[in-house]
Order: C-alpha cells, then structure tokens, then sequence
C-alpha cells in the first residue's frame, strides 16, 4: 500500500471514531461538569474567584434540569430558528441620514472628537 | 372617583365630549403616581414636564379634530424600550445614565398615536426575571398586598395601570413577563403574535422569543393599545409584513360554538387550589355560555421550561455582549481593553443575567452545543406541532396564566429554579411565536388576583380577544386595589 493509501485509512478510522463519540453524546444524558472558570473567560465576565464556585452550582443545577431536552426523541427534526418561519427579509437601499455623531459620542464613557476611546488591545511591556 | 380610575375607552369618550381636557386627566394620573409611588415604585423615571407638555399638545388636536387613536391617553413604557431624551436602563447598572439619541419603534408609534408618555417603569434587570426583584433599583410591590411581589419582568408596568398611575402601559413577553405580572396584578395583559409589534428600540434579551404587548384594564384597552403599536416596520427584519388581523373585530360576540381547549398536562403538581378553583369557574362559565370544552394535549409542553432555559440564555449571552464598556454606560478601567470589557461587565450586570450569560455561553460553547442548543431548537419544532395538532380539534386553547397568585418578596429569589417555573403555562405560546393573553377573572381567599390565558394559533388575535372579552363579561372586570390601603 502506498503511503497516500495509509493516510486514507487513518483518516477513515479517525472519522467513524468522531462519528462514534458523537453519537454517544447524542444519545446518553451527560453528567453536568462545568469548568467556570473557562465559561466566564468567554463571557468576558471577571467575575470574582469567591464568587464563580456558587455560580457553577447555580448553573449545574439549572443544567441538570434542562438536560431533561436530552429525553424527547428529536430524530428527523428541524430545529425551529424563527418561529413564524419568515425567510429573507428585503427593503431597499434607501440612504438616510445616520444618527448625529456628536450625539452618539456624548453618550461614551471616553472618547475624543471623533472616536471612542479604549485602553491598548495589548499588553505593554 | 378620579380621573385615573376611567379606563381608556371611558376617557376617550369624556376627552371627546369635552368633559375631560388631557391636562386634567394627565395631572390626575401624575397625582396617583406621587402618592402611591413611594410604596410601589413601578417607575424607574416618571417624564413630568415631557408628560404635560403632550397632554396640551392633544388637547389642541382633540380641539381640532386631528387626535391620533391614542390621543391625550396617559402611558407608560417598560424601561427596555429606547426613548429619545429619556434615561433607558433595562433597570441594569450597565445603562445607568444612558440617555438614547433616539426613539424606538414603539416611542415613535406612541408619538403617532398623540399618547401621554408619562414614564419609564421598573423591570428585572434585561426583562430576565418573574418578579422585578432582579432590577438593580428596588423591587416593585404588588398593590394588593406590598408584602408580594408583582410578578414580572414588567412588573413596574403592570402596577402603574392596575394602580391608574397609567391608564395604558406597554412591556415585553420573552416567557410570560407581560402575561405573568397582568395575572398576579389582576390586569389584562397580552403578547402579540411574534413579529406584529416592532422590536427596534426594543433593548434585546432574547430575539426570536421577545415581543412587546399591551397592559390595560380592558379588553376592549389592550385592543385599542395594541390597534396603536402593531404594523410592518423596515427597521425589524422579524417584523410581520402580511396581513394583521382585525384585532377587535370578533368583541362582543361571545363564544357560543367556539370549541375551549383545556391543555390536560397543565394544572398538576405546584398548582394552588385558589387558582385552580377560578380557572375551574370561568371554564364552567364559559361552557354554560354555550362554548364547547375538550381536553387536548400538547406532549411535548413538558420539555418548554427547559428548552426555554436553553434558547434565551443562549440568545441573551450574544445579544449582551454589545454591553462592553465601550459605547454607552458603565466603564471599569483596565489594563487592557479585554480587562476593562470583563471588569466593565462584572461590575454592571446583577446576578440573574450574569447567570443567564453564564448558561447561554455554555449552551453555546464547543462540545456541549448540539446536546443542549440544537436539541432544544429541535424540540421548539415539537412544540410548535402539539399546538398545530391541538388547534386542528379547538379554535382555542386556556390554562390559568400562572400556577400561583402572587408570592411574598424574597420567597424565589435565592432559588433560580423555583423562580423559573413560575412561566410554566406562558412558555410555550413564546416557544410557538403564538398570541395569548391573560384576563383576571377573580382573586383567592387572601384576595390575591388569579389570571386565565387564551392561547390561539398565530394571527389569531381576533379570536383570542373574543374569547376575552367573552371572560371578562362573565366573571366581570377587576376592581381596582383600594388605595388607602396601599397609600398608608
């Protein structure tokens, strides 16, 4: 077997093993274990350290209640996104005005003639 | 009796007839809010001086015959609803002191209408709550008893009408937060079918469940109040471009042969007996009326709670990141932008949406997406079939709006799953996209208000309001809360 042919092996085997482990998820009601810590990191939320233990109870509770969706059989059903099932939605291009800049920009926690103001994207050495 | 006390319908015939100015009837209004607002606190911020200034202005145009359906109407908005040159919090110390640049649909459409817009009122915190006790400015008390809560998220707006600190209001229903409040008020309280009221403006918490609707002491108001926000609007890719229904086309003509769903998997366990013994009794009424009653089933209502708890977390972590310090409101100062963004957030945003935040981002995260998010959008589809299925066999389904009358303050707050199971009967038609509507058809032995929901199939409103009105004849209007009581 040329080497081409080993990795399309490996690749097959890789996929039915995703395949397999999704299955599994999809079917058997999983233990909640929430790392909350990771969750508030991409909520942006800095949450205190004592606080974030009783938010991860909070939530595991409310987790455990909710996982009860995992019991319907939803085999061959579409999820429903708006309710009414209203596609595309279509106006024309019309140019209006924009709402006044130096309106919107008094409304800013800090900002200059023209801009809002942030602190730097990067760290500083 | 004051003018405070008409409801809508009423003092639009007096403004008409020239017995009543809206001056009058709008400084009646401010005068019912200063002496009762110190107990209730419905209001965040009540517009004294914008508030006179519209009712001379309806004056004029009632004098000359140019009034908009609404004109000289005292009003009021949930505090979600953005109003140009009016401070909009969604009761969150993230907004405090935020005043928009512009107005919402809904502001817009008031102004159209010529209505009094007397103020902003309380909310939980986003609109995500049952009782405002998530607002980070105080918690609204229920007028019947300011030991309990009003039910919520726009419990502020359901007390200033059932107090006549408004004689209309507006508030927004993601799982029941018009409909649960109008119950425990003993007001009427409706959600429209998603997409006929506009959501720009509308500060979003959950987008494909959110939708604003009427408060009022009648039937025939929420019409009326409803008639004045509902219609297409390019600024909402969601909003209804087909035809709407004639909303108070069917009133007055009573439900006989109309077929009554009563939805068999409601009404078990954490039900009380008073609410059961009123819902019993306006279902026997309305059988007695000449409607015919069945049991029908929606098998999958079971799963709305938590699919509920899935979809708007989830939609509510996206829709808040918008909150980042950077815009408008609060900022927290930090190293870096992100470090400000995560401070900034920490700090603004109360317990129950950060909670919230904190769910839907999990709901939503890598690994955990399909079992929780994409089941819970598939069961929505099971939801939305069970009422297609029961719809085939009844013209409309009725529940009570909410298990219980109104709890005491504290009682939930520290148990957000006891809190949630509060929209238990209300969900689903949010889940559907469908219109309901709760009527108040007489208290418990603590004199507690008790609500029966109308649900109906999308632009189903006619009917639905038919029905209503049908109820609201039979078991006779709420009275108002006697206010020496309340005042002292």
């Amino acid at each position: 077997m040329t080497s081409c042919g080993y990795c399309a092996l490996f690749l097959v085997l890789v996929l039915v093993l995703v395949l397999v482990v999704l299955g599994a998820v999809n079917s058997v009601p999983m233990a909640i274990e929430i790392d909350i810590a990771h969750v508030a990191r991409l909520a942006r939320l800095g949450i205190p350290e004592e606080e974030l233990a009783a938010y991860g109870e909070q939530l595991e509770v409310i987790l455990e209640h909710a996982a009860a969706v995992q019991g319907a059989d939803t085999e061959g059903v579409k999820p429903t996104a708006h309710p009414l099932g209203i596609t595309n939605a279509f106006r024309q291009d019309e140019v209006r005005p924009s709402l006044d800049r130096a309106a919107v920009l008094e409304q800013g926690p800090d900002t200059t003639d023209e801009y809002f103001r942030v602190p730097p994207a990067m760290e500083t050495e | 009796m004051s003018a405070a006390d008409l409801s809508i319908a009423e003092a639009q015939a007096q403004l008409a007839s020239g017995a009543l100015s809206s001056v009058e009837l709008t400084e009646a209004v401010l005068a019912r809010a200063s002496m009762t607002e110190a107990q209730l606190h419905s209001f965040l911020h009540i517009d004294h001086a914008g508030a006179r200034a519209a009712a001379e202005a309806a004056d004029s145009k009632i004098a000359d015959g140019t009034g908009g359906s609404l004109a000289g109407i005292p009003i009021a908005l949930k505090d979600n609803m953005v109003t140009e040159g009016i401070e909009t919090t969604c009761s969150s110390k993230i907004l405090s002191g935020w005043v928009p640049p512009y107005d919402g649909a809904l502001s817009q459409a008031m102004k159209a209408a010529d209505a009094v817009m007397v103020g902003k009122t309380n909310l939980d915190e986003f609109a995500m709550g049952s009782s405002t006790e998530n607002s980070a400015f105080g918690t609204s008390r229920n007028p019947w008893d300011t030991d309990r809560v009003p039910g919520g998220s726009s419990g502020g707006s359901a007390v200033a009408v059932t107090i006549g600190s408004a004689l209309g209001s507006f508030g927004s229903d993601t799982g029941g937060s018009i409909r649960q409040p109008a119950s425990l008020c003993g007001i009427v309280g409706m959600k429209p079918t998603y997409g006929l009221v506009s959501r720009f403006g509308l500060i979003a918490f959950a987008s494909s469940l959110d939708q604003i609707g009427p408060f009022s002491r009648t039937v025939q108001d929420s019409v009326s109040l409803l008639e004045a926000a509902a219609g297409p609007d390019k600024m909402d890719a969601t909003s209804y471009k087909g035809a709407y229904p004639n909303f108070g086309g069917s009133l007055g003509k009573g439900v006989s042969g109309l077929r009554i769903g009563v939805v068999k998997e409601f009404g078990g366990e954490g039900q009380e007996a008073g609410v059961t013994a009123r819902f019993d009794a306006t279902v026997a009424a309305l059988e007695a009326a000449g409607a015919e009653v069945l049991e029908v089933s929606l098998p999958h209502a079971k799963y709305s709670v938590s699919t509920y708890y899935l979809i708007a977390p989830a939609e509510c972590s996206a829709n808040l990141a918008r909150f980042d310090g950077v815009r408008y409101g609060l900022r927290v100062d930090g190293e870096t932008v992100e470090d400000m963004m995560r401070k900034t957030r920490a700090e603004g945003f109360g317990p129950e949406v950060t909670r919230r935040i904190l769910l839907g981002t999990y709901a939503l995260s890598a690994g955990y997406y399909d079992a929780f998010y994409g089941q819970a959008r598939r069961l929505r589809t099971l939801v939305i079939r069970d009422f297609a299925t029961a719809y085939e066999t009844c013209d409309v389904l009725v529940s009570p709006t909410s298990p219980t009358t109104a709890f005491k303050i504290g009682e939930r707050s520290q148990d957000p799953l006891a809190m949630y199971l509060s929209d238990i009967y209300t969900i689903p038609s949010n889940l559907a996209g469908h219109p309901a509507i709760s009527v108040p058809v007489g208290s418990d032995d603590l004199g507690l208000p008790v609500g029966f929901q109308i649900m109906a199939p999308a632009l189903g409103e006619e009917m639905m309001y038919q029905v209503a009105d049908a109820v609201e004849t039979l078991m006779g209007r709420s009275p108002m809360p006697v206010l020496s009581e309340v005042a002292s």
